[in-house]
């Protein structure tokens, strides 16, 4: 029988299949509605000092593709944010996600989740620095660079406890050097995915771009190869787990992912192809896959792609 | 090729009636023939930004539209021949029994919109609609004409007597639901009201729909902004049944902002 339990940190869950960030979990409803639904793990909203409404509508917009998003990160703030996902006490894994404008910000957030570390229940912090649309975070900040990866992580590292994962954008050159910079300043797994671009769609009718803030990240099926050659720059580069998070809507689509060098796959706009049963549905498929080709366990999958 | 599930239609305008002082109706040039009663759609205006709106009617498309904000702010300004532009049908419509002979609508303030369309739709299926319609005063009413139309019989009231019965919605529903063999329950309008309606209709064991509203932001199921219970008000919703509603700890009691803050 091939299963798909497997560690993460200090935890085992039911499947390496990981909500992504910035996708239904701005509640603890939904979070757990996702645990249900099939998930071994959740990534919470991405959490900044104060509150945020992001930018304005549309937020969101289906391309041929995938899907175009600028949300520009809503968030209720780091407060209010860890009294909502706070008392984590499920068998899934709960990451904490975390943005901040510089190495400051991201350290003052750090230190109110090692505040909060009793209580919440969270297995990891994850630092995205990789959202192409939002004006002073991630890549328009130049957080992509190796000197910044590598500032921001000893900035989180020296304020919380938590394992801590470095989410990198796929829009930035040498993925490689920018994980091992990650790895190099203490991080404890990197999450190669987040949107890639940012891109932009036309409405014919209005001739002006249809997203509020103009360009957003792509996501979904078209972005599944460049994140595959990514975690496969990145799974050659660094010693510590990946999690592979771009256009994963299927079992296959995780199982390649996971060939590339991922312990851990994320998936979002799924939710989006195939309904709020994705994440199950995905399991199942990964273990029809297995049990198909006679794998028993992920470890056998993982980086066998030379 | 791959089609877009959802993509964007622009409209155009065929008609604009001021309802009163806050709520202008916007007819388009347009039919849906998809769109069932209780779906909405993200209407967009470049520049402003998109919001969720009810369906008023498919045939034409219609929606109505209180002066609120930026978006709502704009489409006030249309006139006949301007643009609007639009993703939807989106969400769950408002579901009528089997053999259903009678329903029964509740509506609140500009709630009433959504309700004229399920209305039109039950006549047209041979199903008698009674319409109850609440306000805060007569010139908060809206839609009144219309429902009459497609309505059985029509019962106003408002909170401080100037139309119809002084007093909530509440009375009159209770009064219709003991009185006469209803066979499902709807309503839109202030949460606090549906939550009422929705308990009363527990109580006397009639099935029962609410249209629940919260802040929405991609409309699809992605963003999780409009989250209630473990459920999205977009996707799982906005029509919800009373039972589904009330088990969601938020119901009639907290929403939250576009910041996911609990208000």
């Amino acid at each position: 029988m091939a299963s798909l339990e497997c560690a993460f940190f200090k935890k085992r869950i039911k499947n390496p299949i990981i909500l992504a960030s910035g996708v239904l979990g701005m509640t603890k409803g939904s979070l757990e509605a996702a645990c249900e639904n099939g998930c071994g793990g959740v990534i919470a909203k991405s959490l900044t000092l104060e509150p945020r409404k992001g930018h304005d509508g549309p937020n969101i917009v289906e391309t041929e593709c995938g899907l175009l998003n600028a949300m520009g990160y809503p968030n209720p703030g780091i407060e209010s944010g860890l009294a909502e996902f706070g008392g984590w006490a499920r068998d899934e894994a709960l990451i904490i996600s975390i943005v901040g404008k510089d190495a400051g910000e991201f350290g003052q957030l750090a230190a109110r989740v090692e505040e909060a570390k009793k209580t919440l229940g969270a297995s990891a912090i994850e630092a995205a620095i990789s959202c192409p649309h939002t004006p002073g975070y991630g890549t328009m900040a130049g957080q992509g660079t190796p000197e910044s990866i590598k500032e921001i992580t000893r900035a989180i590292k020296d304020k919380c406890s938590l394992p801590l994962i470095i989410k990198l954008s796929p829009s930035i050159p040498g993925e490689g050097k920018a994980a091992k910079a990650a790895e190099d300043a203490g991080a404890d797994a990197i999450n190669m995915g987040n949107s890639l671009g940012p891109g932009m769609k036309i409405d014919l009718a209005r001739r002006k771009p249809i997203l509020g803030f103009g360009v957003g990240g792509l996501t979904g099926p078209a972005i599944k190869p460049i994140i595959v050659r990514a975690v496969h720059d990145i799974y050659r580069s660094v010693k510590i787990p990946i999690i592979g998070t771009g256009g994963i809507t299927t079992g296959e689509d995780a199982i390649e992912m996971m060939m590339a060098g991922a312990s851990w796959v994320s998936a979002g706009s799924a939710v989006y192809y195939r309904g709020p049963k994705a994440f199950g549905e995905i399991a199942k498929e990964m273990k029809a896959w297995m049990e198909g080709n006679g794998v028993k366990s992920l470890p056998e999958i993982t980086g066998c792609c030379p | 090729m791959k089609k877009v599930t959802n993509p964007i239609r622009t409209a155009i305008v065929r008609k604009v009636v001021d309802e009163n002082y806050r709520v202008k109706t916007i007819e388009l040039e347009c039919d849906l023939p998809k769109a069932l009663p209780g779906q909405f759609l993200m209407v967009w205006v470049p520049g402003a930004g998109e919001k969720p709106m009810s369906i008023g009617n498919s045939n034409p498309l219609t929606i109505s539209v209180a002066n609120v904000g930026k978006v709502s702010g704009e489409l006030h300004e249309l006139k006949p021949g301007g643009m609007v532009s639009f993703r939807g049908p989106l969400g769950k419509p408002f579901n009528i029994p089997e053999r259903a002979k009678c329903i029964l609508v509740v509506g609140g303030g500009y709630g009433v919109v959504p309700m004229y369309f399920l209305a039109k739709v039950a006549r047209e299926n041979k199903i008698d609609t009674l319409a109850v319609v609440g306000a805060k005063t007569a010139k908060d009413i809206v839609w009144e004409k219309q429902l009459f139309t497609v309505c059985k019989e029509v019962f106003i009231t408002t909170d401080d007597g100037t139309r119809g019965m002084k007093g909530n919605v509440l009375a009159e529903a209770q009064r219709l639901i003991e009185g006469k063999k209803i066979d499902s329950v709807y309503a839109c309008g202030p949460e606090r009201m549906m939550e009422a309606v929705a308990r009363l209709c527990m109580q006397h064991n009639v099935p029962c729909e609410v249209s629940v509203e919260r802040y929405m932001k991609c409309g699809v199921g992605v963003c999780g902004s409009c989250a209630i219970g473990g459920k999205l008000c977009c996707v799982d919703g906005p029509v919800f049944s009373a039972q589904e509603a009330l088990s969601f700890p938020e119901f009639g009691k907290a929403h939250r902002d576009a910041s996911g803050r609990r208000i």
